[in-house]
């Protein structure tokens, strides 16, 4: 329960991996991380999952839809390394070779409530156009050698890559202690603060 | 638990006991009246619970005592029946806790229930029974009449239930059974209560499992079968298979049964109805509840029962429910209904007696029904016609009334298509986004309101050229002469001369009067300020005059002297280019005035100058007289010292005082120099100043009774034609004919608008005359007018204009035209008579005096604000507009505005105030005033200093004094920075408290510890010293390496297909004809796994240990010295019969150990597989941790000797006991780090065996047949096969490709770079090293670290007759005793860092490079042909070798253990060659081997070894990284001893240690007689071991059977020595009478490298 004085506070992601827009691909699968800094740690809930594959709805919308669930909560003591999602996109090519279609990253929103975020996808270009065909014949085109990549900054000025699509995600966020931290996470009524300390604060943001 | 005996028993007391009771209370109670039971029964049916509560309270609470004492006596007598069982009253005390929560559900179902609380609840039902109990016979009447309809009632509901309620009676069916348990008081009907909570909370598989009974008691009940004899069979037959349910089920079913019973006591003959019922009354437990009055019935007529009867009276038997198949669909199509799909028959549609209609037929339209199809249709109507009313929904015909079809055949929408190339391009839907425009911001507020528009004229009348290029020199001087003009008339407009005039006049007739006034007399202070005042008024106005009148007298001059050079040059060309004529007017003067003014002028002035001069003289005159004064003081002085002096010496000497007179004024006249004696200042001379001031005036005035000139300059010259002019003249001409101009207008840098295209006049003046109005929509920025040049159809930029914003008052029509003066820096020559731009010019005959004009003129235009219809300026408001020029600066300057003020120079700003006279009053000065005040009133301070950041503090986070005392902050900035200790620390603690000082506390140790030597673990101090040395290192590596793994490159976070060469690609394609199931499969690799997700016992070590040649084999027990076992003597039969060895292999590993099966002979075959489970240091499975693992795999080989002893014994006979002993035969060990980095290691190994093994021989050649042994006569020693890999296969750290900076050519590095890059191409498994990296991180050519370099000396003296052969083994030897340690166990990274020989010797320790390199350096010098080999060898995968030449043979050594192979040596280690070095070159191998054996070793063909220096690229001279001779450090003895005590100390604890069941005895006579051995085999190198040596100990020790060995290692640690004893397993003797015996030797060589050899023997006595 709720100390007067706590140590770490709790930052819950709800929310669901909903769908993709990508035009071109279809029968496509979404694998999910969750990358976070040292002073992060998971309590509950999955840090990674693998969604169905799914298919275009073959008449209307052109979105697929995954509605993945996420429900992790975090423990932290410090807003640095705050949780990312990291979103890779897979799927099938002409000769049934599996494929990367895209990766993106969004941070999880630190404001209690719902949002959604669209990710833009991209995936690694080949550095040849030799490079490019074969990849193509033989399906093995270039992949990060860690998905995780795409949340950080570092040494990403080697690579050069392709947009591809969206992939869009909501959450619901939930956090407690913060406030009681000293982190001030955006605007706050006093009724809201009241909220604040006796546990968790839901009240939404948007 | 009661049995069913049992309780049958007691239940047939139980019904005796009750039929008492009841007979009794019938008794006791009939006194009461009929009339108000019957009553109560009635308003029980019929009122709402809430009545019966209010009614029963009353009697319930009166009654309640007498009730209780009759309990009391009622108890009593069923206590000896009554056997409560424990568990029963477990149950009872859950249920009984729980019940409130049933109760609070009930009332919350009912709002009427509010007021029964369990309580209460209880209170009234007491008093129920109670009164229930005193009518019993009445009331029977009732109840049975009540009930009867009741349950007849319910019966019907309770069917229709179903199924569903059996479910839930199961479900609530534990908590039903305790009523069966429980004294009255708990008993109500919230009991049975459907609570969820409830029965939740029991197990459900009890629940489930009576469900199937009690539907099967249910059904039987359902047909009315049993009555209450068949019930009572029923239930004592014991069918219950699951005891723990038992006495529940059997409870309920009991209990349900006395129920039963009681009732057919009641009731007789009705009794079989109520059976029925009873059935249902369970699942109407529930209806009870929820109907008001009828559970009070209910509650009553039981507990009237339940609160006399003993717990055993309860269990009641039922009948298991069970509903059979067909009963359940009979119940099921009670209330489901399945419309039929057959057609209905009209008849039935249509109401009787009536035909159907046709409309059709009878010619009326009928619409097209909608298409249903025909199953659908009849399960409509069937459903229709059930329903109440469904006729209506049928029309006359039968059939179902409906609108004609309303869909539309045809669409009316064109048809959309989804697949994406078939939209219509027509019909796409293109989605953009709204964008933000970033100019919106500039949009002036309220411009897109109608009445908000603003308009800007920009009126552009003309321009004047004041330099053209076209100028013709007449037009310069023109020009300049025009300029003059201007000058003159501006001047004249102004007047200053005038001005000033006046104003001196005025000054002067003021002083007269103030002199006049007052007299001269008796000046107050006030006014002489006042006066002295006015004269310097007076004077600097007069100095003002005299400058303005100068220059007015010089520009009339000169435009005189212009228009003279005009004249002039008009002249000499012969043409006018001009229209300029000037004219001087002359303006007579009267003659005698005007000089007695000039006289008075100048007398005036010169009154003046002498009032000035005389006032500066007085001033003088005083300074002087001061000075004077001050002089005379100090000459009085001198003179008094003087004569002190001269007496002094008169006193003294008398002869030669005049020299020292002189000596002392010599000495003190340049010691104090007085101040010199002042000038007395000089009066000036009146007339002097008068001649002065005559020769002013007639410099810079004209003459008195001179007429005034006045120039006017017209234009009304005539400009000669251009058919008389010269030819180039005309070439100008008609050029400027060409040229037009005209003026772009730029609004914000746009282009608006633009002018007319006008051609240049002749008199370079363009008239444009145009207005332009701007309507404005964004906020004016800039206006800028652009002039063009246009010549022919080309045009250029001559000039920009910028002209500034107006003021929102300036409107058109008060504006005057503005001139804005324009240039150009365009350089322009012409061959004609134009000046051009930019190109000196001179006017002089002799070209001096050049003048360089550029292009330049004036633009004449105005801006302003349009005026809108109803004279409103059509302005934006003022508030956008910067306000004054203070708060303007406030608001620029973000410095003063956030408080740092004082950084302008306030001083100045005062300075120039009081200057120039701000009249403090104006409203305009006002802030400069205010300003002025604020900053003089507290002495402005600017700082001292200059600050680079002063608003650094602002925004600092914390004062650095925090940032240092915070340890969170400290913790945090250490992980940042990549520290050791807090690499990937977890967790930082949110707050301060938190973080304990515990955290810090290695660390700090380890920043303190940096000096001190902990001699405690090393034994050595010397080596403590290089392992802090080497700590110290390894950190700066470590550090670069951080930083190095921040660069990335492309491979390492993108995975990309290599571009698949035509070789791949076709091996490819072979691949598909391979078979699928090759006979003899190859090894395939296996995936790799990133070292991330592991966890303690993923990994596996997988070992195969195949099989060994070559085990020492055992030597029979002799104790005949003399008798040496030869093959030869051995007869066949002997080496049939005798076992010689049995091994095993061993092999141990993080203290696991696992063995082999034991095999037989000397060349034993196992083929086993050993998995040994690895787990990381601290269960961290990163690269770098895995990589600095530094245990090892010892694989040790074992015989095992079964020892048989007979015992006999008398009661049961002869028996063999037989114990085994192993004994070690040799070990091979593998550091984990090799095969984490190799992945695996496959091959034969040679064994490290023991110089002596006490009991066993080397036999071979029993056979001499076979090439076989001939090869392996070639290798000594034991060799063993082993394969080792990791399961799952590990993917080996990344090497580090940093480019280390590097001081070798930059060539050099290219072609090493690209040398290596082509034989990593051309032969990707050989490894190829050009360039390594030194201790300092740098970049090092490979050559220079190969030099020629003395060894020891006393190892050149050893032999000193001997052929070189054993000295160059003793240098391997000692090169190999210098500790190896692999880098990327010490780096924790995988690079190699070379180091040089000394540093290698200091350090003492280095991978297999520093060996390598310090032999093949010592082989050098000693004069042999070496090189280095990089290859590749088993195990240590790449490394280095030394490769000599010697007797026209090639040799390999093995730097690390010091032993040589030939070049065809089969069991060498090493695999692959991959390049040789030697000083001066580096050679790679393209031959088709890499096997040694295989390969030339003749690097002088080119063809087979390609070199790296070439004669293309040939040797630059590299110096070598090594010193020039290696200094060694004399062995010290003493040390070396006290490090052998201490070593066989700590042994002879450990072996102690490890045996902690044992008593260990030390033999103390064979541990001498051992160590007296060790040195002995230190100088044969462990080799040519005599026999006499174990014979000697054999005859020592007598009938001991002794077993052992000595062991040898190079010293670095204590700890490998204790792992290798270990390994040996001497310690595991378990023998009682065993003894032990160890010696320790160490040998000191050169420079601190030690040998230790450790002999370990156990003795048994037999």
């Amino acid at each position: 329960m709720a100390t007067s004085n706590p140590s770490v506070f709790l930052l819950t992601v709800n929310g669901q991996i909903e769908g993709a827009n990508f035009p071109e691909y279809d029968d496509l699968y979404c694998k999910y991380c969750f990358v976070y800094g040292h002073d992060w740690a998971p309590t509950t809930g999955l840090e990674e999952g693998i969604t169905q594959i799914t298919r275009k709805n073959s008449q209307s919308s052109h979105r697929l839809i995954w509605n993945f669930p996420l429900e992790t909560t975090f423990k932290s003591t410090n807003p640095s390394g705050w949780p990312q999602l990291v979103v890779s996109v897979y799927g099938p090519d002409v000769f049934g070779n599996d494929v990367v279609r895209g990766y993106g990253a969004t941070h999880v929103p630190f404001t209690p409530g719902q949002h959604t975020r669209t990710i833009p996808m991209f995936v690694p270009e080949p550095t040849w156009r030799l490079q490019k065909f074969t990849g193509w014949l033989l399906g093995r085109r270039p992949e990060y050698t860690d998905p995780k990549v795409v949340a950080q900054g570092e040494g990403r000025e080697v690579t050069r890559v392709r947009s591809q699509g969206f992939v869009t995600v909501s959450f619901h966020i939930l956090t407690k202690d913060m406030k009681k931290m000293g982190y001030d996470i955006g605007p706050s009524s006093p009724a809201n603060s009241a909220s604040v300390t006796s546990g968790w604060s839901t009240e939404e943001q948007q | 638990m009661a049995s069913s005996s049992d309780i049958r028993e007691k239940l047939r007391k139980k019904r005796r006991a009750l039929q008492e009771t009841l007979t009794k209370s019938k008794n006791e109670d009939d006194v009461q009246a009929l009339v108000p039971s019957t009553k109560l029964s009635e308003e029980k049916r019929q009122t709402t619970m809430q009545e019966p509560v209010g009614s029963e309270e009353d009697p319930g609470e009166t009654l309640k005592r007498t009730i209780r004492a009759q309990r009391q006596r009622r108890k009593k007598r069923l206590l000896e029946q009554t056997l409560v069982q424990e568990s029963h009253d477990d149950d009872v005390e859950e249920i009984s806790t729980i019940q409130p929560d049933g109760a609070e559900e009930g009332s919350a179902e009912k709002a009427d229930d509010s007021v029964i609380s369990l309580r209460s609840q209880t209170g009234s039902q007491k008093g129920l029974s109670s009164r229930a109990q005193q009518t019993p016979s009445a009331q029977s009447q009732s109840i049975d009449d009540f009930v009867k309809r009741r349950l007849e009632e319910r019966l019907r509901a309770a069917r229709s239930k179903g199924e569903s309620l059996q479910q839930q009676e199961a479900s609530f069916e534990p908590a039903s059974r305790l009523q069966g348990l429980r004294d009255r008081d708990t008993v109500t009907r919230f009991d049975r209560e459907v609570d969820p909570d409830r029965s939740g909370r029991h197990d459900a598989s009890p629940a489930l499992s009576t469900r199937a009974k009690l539907r099967e008691t249910a059904r039987r009940i359902g047909k009315g079968l049993p009555n209450a004899e068949e019930a009572y069979n029923f239930f004592t037959f014991n069918f219950e298979p699951d005891p723990p349910d038992g006495s529940e089920r059997s409870s309920v079913k009991r209990r349900k049964q006395r129920k039963t019973a009681d009732r057919d006591e009641d009731r007789g003959d009705e009794a079989e109805e109520q059976e029925e019922a009873e059935a249902d009354e369970e699942n109407e437990e529930e209806n009870e509840n929820q109907s008001e009055e009828a559970p009070l019935v209910q509650n009553e007529e039981e507990d009237l029962f339940v609160i006399d009867q003993s717990p055993q009276d309860f269990l009641e038997v039922k009948k298991a429910v069970y509903i059979g198949y067909q009963n359940h669909i009979q119940r099921e199509s009670e209330h489901l209904f399945t419309p039929s799909f057959r057609t209905v028959p009209t008849s039935v549609k249509l109401p009787e007696n009536m035909k159907p209609r046709y409309l059709e037929d009878e010619g009326l339209y009928v619409g097209e029904r909608p298409h249903v199809s025909l199953t659908n249709e009849n399960i409509l109507e069937n459903r229709i016609l059930k329903m109440e009313e469904g006729m209506k929904w049928f029309g006359d015909d039968g059939r179902i009334m409906a609108l004609p079809d309303p869909i539309k055949e045809s669409s009316t929408r064109p048809p959309l298509f989804h697949m994406e190339e078939d939209v219509d391009p027509s019909l796409q839907t293109v989605y953009r986004k709204a964008l933000k425009s970033k100019y919106a911001n500039l949009y002036i507020a309220g411009a897109a309101d109608p009445e908000g528009d603003y308009q800007l004229d920009v009126d552009v009348s003309g321009l004047i050229f004041s330099h053209h290029p076209l100028f013709s020199r007449e037009h310069v001087l023109g020009a300049r002469l025009a300029q003059l003009y201007d000058q003159y008339l501006t001047r004249q407009h102004n007047n200053l001369t005038g001005h000033l005039t006046d104003k001196l006049n005025g000054l002067r007739s003021a002083l007269r009067n103030m002199l006049e006034i007052h007299g001269g007399q008796s000046l107050t202070q006030a006014m002489q300020q006042r006066f002295s005042e006015y004269s310097l008024e007076i004077r600097t106005t007069r100095q003002l005059r005299d400058s303005e009148q100068e220059k007015d007298r010089t520009l009339l001059k000169n435009i005189v002297k212009v228009w003279k050079e005009i004249k002039a040059l008009r002249e000499f060309q012969k043409f006018s280019n001009t229209p300029y004529k000037l004219y001087l007017r002359r303006e007579n003067v009267d003659r005698a005035s005007d000089e007695r003014e000039h006289e008075d002028e100048i007398l005036a002035e010169v009154v003046e100058l002498e009032a000035e001069s005389e006032e500066d003289y007085q001033k003088k005159l005083a300074e002087y007289n001061k000075q004077l004064e001050e002089w005379k003081l100090w000459r009085r002085k001198q003179k008094a010292k003087k004569k002190k002096k001269k007496k002094k010496k008169k006193g003294q000497t008398h002869e030669d005082t005049e020299d020292e007179d002189q000596e002392a004024s010599e000495s003190e006249g340049p010691v104090e120099e007085g101040p010199p004696k002042p000038e007395p200042p000089e009066r000036l001379d009146f007339d002097s100043i008068e001649q002065q001031v005559r020769e002013k005036a007639s410099r810079i005035r004209r003459k008195p009774g001179e007429a005034i000139l006045i120039p006017e300059l017209s234009a009304s010259g005539n400009i000669t034609a251009s058919e008389l002019c010269p030819r180039s003249e005309t070439a100008r001409r008609q050029d400027v004919a060409r040229r037009s101009l005209f003026i772009k207008i730029l609004y914000n840098d746009k282009e608006v608008s633009r002018t007319d295209s006008r051609s240049l006049n002749t008199d370079f003046r363009v008239h444009f005359g145009q207005i332009f109005n701007l309507k404005i929509v964004h906020c004016p920025q800039s206006i800028n007018l652009q002039v063009f040049e246009e010549i022919g159809s080309s045009c250029s930029l001559l000039a920009r204009v910028f002209v500034p914003v107006p003021e929102p008052s300036v409107v058109t029509g008060n504006v005057p035209v503005e001139e804005y003066e324009f240039s150009s820096n365009q350089r322009v020559m012409f061959d004609h008579e134009g000046v051009g731009s930019d190109v000196p010019l001179s006017f002089e005959a002799d070209g001096s005096n050049k003048q360089t004009l550029l292009t330049s003129g004036k633009l004449s235009c105005c801006v302003s604000w349009g005026i809108g219809e109803d004279d409103v300026p059509l302005a934006p408001p003022v508030s956008q507009q910067p306000g004054g020029i203070h708060s303007g600066l406030g608001r620029l300057d973000a410095v003063t505005y956030i408080g740092a003020s004082g950084l302008y120079d306030m001083k100045k700003i005062g300075e120039w105030a009081t200057q120039s006279r701000l009249d403090p009053n104006d409203p305009k000065n006002a802030s400069i005033m205010q300003l002025l005040k604020v900053a003089s009133s507290g002495e402005v301070t600017a700082p001292e200093y200059f600050r680079l950041e002063h608003l650094q503090e602002e925004f600092n986070f914390v004062t650095d004094e925090e940032l240092e005392r915070s340890k969170r902050f400290r913790l945090l900035r250490l992980r940042n920075q990549e520290v050791a200790e807090f690499r990937n620390y977890k967790c930082v603690p949110a707050l301060e408290r938190e973080v304990t000082d515990k955290v810090f506390q290695e660390y700090e140790k380890r920043l303190k510890e940096g000096e001190i030597i902990d001699t405690k673990e090393h034994l050595d101090s010397h080596r403590a010293l290089v392992a802090k040395y080497l700590q110290k290192i390894r950190e700066s590596v470590i550090n670069r390496f951080l930083l190095a793994k921040h660069h990335y490159i492309l491979s390492d976070l993108v995975i990309e297909e290599e571009i698949p060469s035509i070789g791949i690609l076709g091996l490819n394609l072979f691949k598909l004809a391979e078979p699928k199931r090759p006979l003899k499969p190859q090894r395939k690799e296996r995936k790799k796994v990133t070292a991330q997700n592991l966890s303690d016992g993923d990994i596996k070590l997988l070992i195969n240990i195949i099989r060994a040649f070559d085990i020492p084999i055992r030597r029979p027990q002799s104790n005949k010295p003399g008798q040496v076992p030869q093959s030869a003597i051995q007869s066949s039969d002997w080496f049939l019969n005798q076992v010689q060895v049995r091994p095993f292999v061993e092999v141990s590993f993080q203290r696991t150990v696992l063995q082999t099966t034991t095999a037989d002979g000397p060349n034993p075959c196992w083929n086993e597989e050993l998995q040994l489970p690895f787990s990381a240091p601290n269960g961290d499975y990163s690269n770098a941790s895995l990589q600095s693992v530094k245990d090892e795999v010892f694989i040790n080989i074992f015989d095992e000797v079964v020892h048989e002893t007979g015992v006999n014994d008398k009661d049961r006979g002869k028996s063999i006991h037989s114990w085994v002993e192993k004994h070690w035969l040799g070990s091979v060990k593998i550091p984990f780090s090799t095969i984490y980095s190799q992945s695996r290691i496959d091959g034969t190994f040679k064994v490290n065996t023991p110089a002596v093994l006490l009991g066993y021989s080397k036999e071979r050649s029993h056979g001499a047949n076979g090439g076989y042994d001939f090869m392996r006569s070639l290798s000594e020693g034991t060799f063993i096969t082993l394969f080792i890999t990791m399961e799952p296969q590990l993917v080996p750290g990344e090497t580090i490709r940093e480019k280390f900076d590097s001081q070798e050519d930059e060539h050099l590095l290219q072609a090493s770079e690209r040398f290596e890059r082509e034989a990593a191409q051309g032969y990707p498994d050989r490894p190829c090293v050009s360039t390594v990296i030194d201790l300092n991180g740098k970049t090092v050519f490979i050559t220079r670290f190969i030099r020629p370099l003395n060894p020891p000396q006393e190892f050149l003296d050893a032999f000193p007759n001997n052929p070189r052969k054993p000295r160059s083994a003793l240098v391997a030897r000692f090169v190999s005793l210098i500790p190896s340690l692999p880098d990327r166990v010490s780096f924790s990274g995988a690079c190699d860092l070379w180091s040089t020989c000394d540093q290698f010797l200091t350090l003492l320790a280095g991978d297999e490079e520093e060996h390598a390199v310090l032999l093949c350096n010592y082989f050098l010098s000693m004069g042999k042909k070496a090189w280095l080999i990089i290859g590749t060898a088993i195990p240590e995968g790449p490394t280095a070798y030394v490769l000599t030449y010697e007797q026209s043979r090639y040799l390999i050594w093995n730097p690390s253990s010091g032993q040589y192979y030939g070049q065809y040596d089969t069991f060498c280690p090493l695999q692959t060659i991959g390049c040789l070095v030697n000083a001066d070159n580096v050679w790679f191998n393209i031959q088709e081997y890499t096997t040694p054996m295989r390969l030339s070793l003749d690097v002088t063909k080119a063809n087979l070894w390609k070199p790296f220096f070439s004669r293309s690229f040939s040797h630059p001279g590299l110096s070598s990284v090594q010193p020039e001779e290696l200094v060694y450090r004399r062995t010290d003895k003493a040390a070396a001893a006290e490090l052998q005590d201490r070593i066989e100390k700590i042994l002879k604890e450990k072996i102690m240690e490890w045996r902690p069941r044992h008593p260990t005895r030390w033999n103390r006579y064979c541990t001498t007689t051992l160590k007296q051995f060790l040195p002995k085999l230190e100088m044969s190198r462990g080799q040519d071991v005599t026999e006499g040596h174990r014979h000697e100990l054999q005859s020592l020790l007598g009938e001991n059977r002794i077993s052992g060995f000595p062991l040898h290692l190079p010293f670095s640690e204590i700890r490998p020595i204790v792992e290798a004893v270990y390994s040996t397993g001497v310690h595991s003797v378990q023998a009682s009478n065993v003894e032990f015996a160890l010696a320790v030797y160490v040998h000191p060589y050169p420079n601190n490298v030690l040998s230790v050899w450790v002999y370990l023997a156990s003795l048994v006595r037999t």
